[in-house]
């Protein structure tokens, strides 16, 4: 088998896995997936593997026709990275789901079992086909099969409310569709091709290709939930089920950020001027201040933790003008390779606490922050495991976060950009301010009790934290792995 | 050259009612009318394969989809949400004829003659061995996203099925019609589904030389389906029936495997092997329709309901 075949099994064994967990029913389609998570994880550490040992990526033309009239996938070392991350994270969320969602042999199949497990698979599926993709309209399926898996992951409880924050996503969702297929349709008139690299030698800073990334730009942006887009977020992320939150917080967002990645960098570097990068960055900027103040100001425990993904969302924005600015410098791979890091990071620490708070609000029977008092002594292992979420989020060493962090802080200090440090460093002290908030609360002596034991995976959630906290603890060599076939340093 | 400009005009002097229409039933009833319309100017431009689609999927299914929406609003409780205020109200129109305007300025600026790939499109349809170059690439050069948004097409069955009320789990989907005895939609229940699926077939058949294909087959088969149950002389079964799931599944699977088979044999996913290229195309065509007619139908009859009547 050749390396080829690596990305292939990546996309389609989720793919393979959704459609037959209709004819299989809910028991099927959970031991289904439970088989197939290993298998996936093991696909995804190979593809980390051939794509850090060969140091270039991997390449492979669907039936044989190569680009720009066939379609090919592309896995470079960000593809890997965000594939071995979103393969444990799906693992972790699967093995933690079964017990909202498992059904017992000889039960009778329910709507909301039925729903989850093809969902999950589906948000995998598309999540690596976002990542294996090299061409818009491929991209535009995976951001379908994104929003399609997300929207009723959300809606999973039929509550009124959580119908009510899923339609607002939808709305949200297929406003940037419609935008990013805008923008599709007039790259192909401009440039007569929708394939990522032969686009960055063909695609110049026409008026047409200028409108075209607006527009795909403002689409991604919606579906990333980058302030002031984010309007939708924190009800959907807070009123889902904590198994589909976490998914939802960890990949689904990163998917079009990895998207929009491909567009700047891959189909038009260096023509979004300085100021566009500017922009961006602004605005992540500000969903990092914004959203830590929102997360202060949260009486509930899950929305303080959507309102944080709306926060961290934001630091992913900071490493475009300083790539911008100082194309093909030592500045810009730390920019990059610490905006990826950020992504990697985050998912591990947000699934953490989504899973952690979930099983909070389950056993204490709410999640009202103010009254969790004595639930350091009640649910030790979830304090500890949202503590150490925590670190990552504010960027104390030796943790993930941390190092994504100071890899941005540095870059901005070399380009000359100083103010973006600022806001990093503000970012963190707010993103502190929530955790200990939390975690001040929680540990004071209190009424807090758990009386329901319900199956729980508080083990689960606490070694997904102590996975984001130990990539702090790699070489910084092995962080060279987002480095690998970079595309805004030549195909 | 006038008659591309009128129906250009009579596109536009549709579309704005169907944004200002009050009601929405009439939004819709417009809608339907503006989408064949499309499908006209389609037919204009030589893309016959995306009329026929357009007035199938665009016109057709999203139609009935639509008119059950406005019915469904219709009978529900008053919306409580705040109309939008003026200023939003302008906002919105301000924006939209911005993009307008701007979509409109870089269209003249976009290269004449438009590059394109229908050259060589053209130069290797041989090797997908099919004569229609819109078969060739959806079926060939690109599969991996019909292949993919097939998929989508079960994703949004799962999607409208997590809409059900927990207790009506497993029930038939849909609402119960009365049953008609006579009238029009009595008489074309009983006649129209025979023909209806005879010309699905051809439609399917042919596409593979020429317009036509398994999209616009299955709205056919799924309207064909439809029919009877709109006159309520037949019921649509239970969602929990194994043949029915088997049926959705199906064409997304053989797909799939026949990618897979691809690896082995050549060496690519969803490379045909030289010479059975036709033959494989066709075998997965026709499952596939099967699995879109009934997704089809089934996202047209909701998911299951409760009040189901005796």
């Amino acid at each position: 088998m050749s390396a080829g075949m690596l990305p292939v099994l990546a996309v389609m064994l989720p793919v393979l896995g959704m459609v037959l967990a209709l004819p299989l029913g809910a028991r099927g389609a959970e031991r289904l997936t439970l088989a197939l998570a290993p298998l996936g994880l093991a696909v995804a550490v190979a593809i980390a593997v051939v794509v850090y040992g060969g140091s270039a990526p991997i390449r492979h033309e669907l039936g044989h026709w190569a680009p720009p009239l066939g379609l090919a996938f592309r896995v470079d070392g960000l593809s890997a990275a965000m594939m071995v991350t979103a393969a444990v994270v799906i693992g972790a969320t699967a093995l933690f789901a079964r017990g909202q969602f498992g059904t017992a042999a000889g039960e009778a199949e329910t709507r909301r079992a039925f729903a989850f497990w093809p969902l999950l698979l589906a948000i995998w599926g598309a999540t690596n086909l976002a990542l294996a993709a090299n061409d818009l309209f491929t991209f535009y399926v995976a951001l379908e099969l994104l929003t399609f898996a997300a929207m009723p992951m959300v809606a999973l409880d039929g509550k009124r409310e959580t119908l009510e924050a899923a339609l607002r996503y939808l709305m949200f969702a297929l406003l940037g569709s419609v935008l990013y297929l805008l923008g599709v349709a007039l790259m192909y008139g401009a440039a007569g091709t929708l394939d990522v690299v032969v686009l960055a030698s063909r695609a110049g800073g026409t008026y047409p290709v200028l409108l075209a990334a607006a527009l795909m730009t403002a689409g991604l942006l919606a579906k990333t939930a980058l302030l002031p887009l984010h309007l939708w977020l924190p009800p959907a992320h807070a009123g889902a089920p904590a198994a589909a939150s976490a998914v939802l917080s960890a990949l689904v967002v990163k998917g079009s950020f990895v998207i929009l990645l491909r567009l700047w960098f891959g189909v038009l570097p260096g023509i979004p001027g300085p100021m566009a990068a500017q922009i961006l960055a602004g605005l992540g900027a500000a969903a990092i201040l914004l959203g830590s103040v929102a997360a202060l100001a949260q009486e509930r425990l899950k929305l303080l933790v959507a309102y944080s993904t709306v926060a961290q969302i934001g630091y992913l924005f900071l490493m475009f003008p300083l790539i911008a600015s100082m194309p093909g410098t030592e500045t810009a791979a730390k920019a990059w390779t610490g905006g990826v890091v950020q992504a990697v990071a985050h998912a591990f620490a947000k699934a953490a606490m989504f899973l952690t708070v979930g099983l909070m609000a389950a056993r204490l029977g709410h999640d009202r922050i103010r009254d969790i008092a004595g639930a350091g002594r009640a649910l030790p292992v979830p304090m500890i495991t949202f503590g150490l979420a925590g670190l990552t989020l504010m960027g104390v060493p030796p943790s993930g976060g941390f190092a994504a962090k100071w890899l941005l802080l540095a870059a901005a200090i070399e380009a000359g950009q100083w103010w973006w440090a600022l806001v990093i460093l503000c970012g963190g002290l707010l993103t502190g301010g929530y955790v200990y908030r939390v975690l001040s609360v929680g540990l004071r002596a209190g009424e807090a009790t758990a009386p329901t034991r319900s199956a729980d995976g508080q083990g689960i959630a606490l070694v997904l934290a102590i996975v984001s906290v130990l990539l702090g603890f790699l070489p910084l060599g092995a962080f060279g792995l987002v480095q690998i076939g970079r595309l805004d340093l030549g195909p | 050259m006038i008659a591309d400009l009128l129906i250009v005009a009579a596109i536009v002097a549709l579309a704005l009612p169907v944004v200002l229409a009050r009601s929405a039933f009439t939004a819709v009833a417009l809608f339907v009318a503006y989408g064949l319309l499309l499908a006209f100017a389609w037919v204009r431009l030589d893309a016959v394969d995306v009329a026929l689609t357009e007035a199938a999927i665009g016109a057709g299914l999203s139609g009935v989809l639509l008119l059950g929406a406005a019915r469904r609003l219709a009978g529900g409780p008053p919306v409580e949400d705040a109309p939008p205020g003026k200023a939003q109200v302008a906002l919105i129109g301000v924006g939209c004829a911005g993009l307008a305007v701007a979509l409109g300025a870089v269209i003249l600026a976009l290269p004449d003659p438009a590059p394109s790939l229908a050259e060589p499109v053209m130069a290797n349809i041989a090797a997908i061995e099919v004569g229609n170059p819109v078969t060739a690439v959806l079926m060939g050069f690109r599969g991996l996203d019909t292949l993919l948004e097939a998929a989508v097409l079960v994703l949004a069955v799962v999607a409208l099925w997590a809409l059900a009320p927990d207790a009506a789990w497993g029930a038939a989907p849909g609402w119960r019609q009365p049953p008609a005895t006579d009238g029009p939609l009595a008489l074309l229940a009983r006649v129209l589904p025979p023909i209806g699926v005879v010309v699905a077939v051809h439609i399917l058949w042919v596409g593979a030389d020429a317009p036509g294909g398994k999209f616009q087959a299955a709205a056919i088969l799924a309207a064909m389906w439809l029919l009877p149950w709109m006159a309520g002389i037949a019921a649509p079964p239970p969602i929990s029936r194994a043949w029915l799931r088997i049926v959705i599944a199906a064409g997304p699977v053989a797909f799939i495997l026949a990618g897979f088979a691809g690896s082995v044999l050549q060496g690519a996913f969803l490379a045909y092997p030289p010479g059975y290229a036709k033959a494989v195309i066709i075998a997965v065509e026709v499952v596939l329709t099967a699995s879109i007619a009934v997704a089809l139908a089934l996202l047209v009859l909701g998911p299951p309901a409760e009040d189901r009547g005796a």
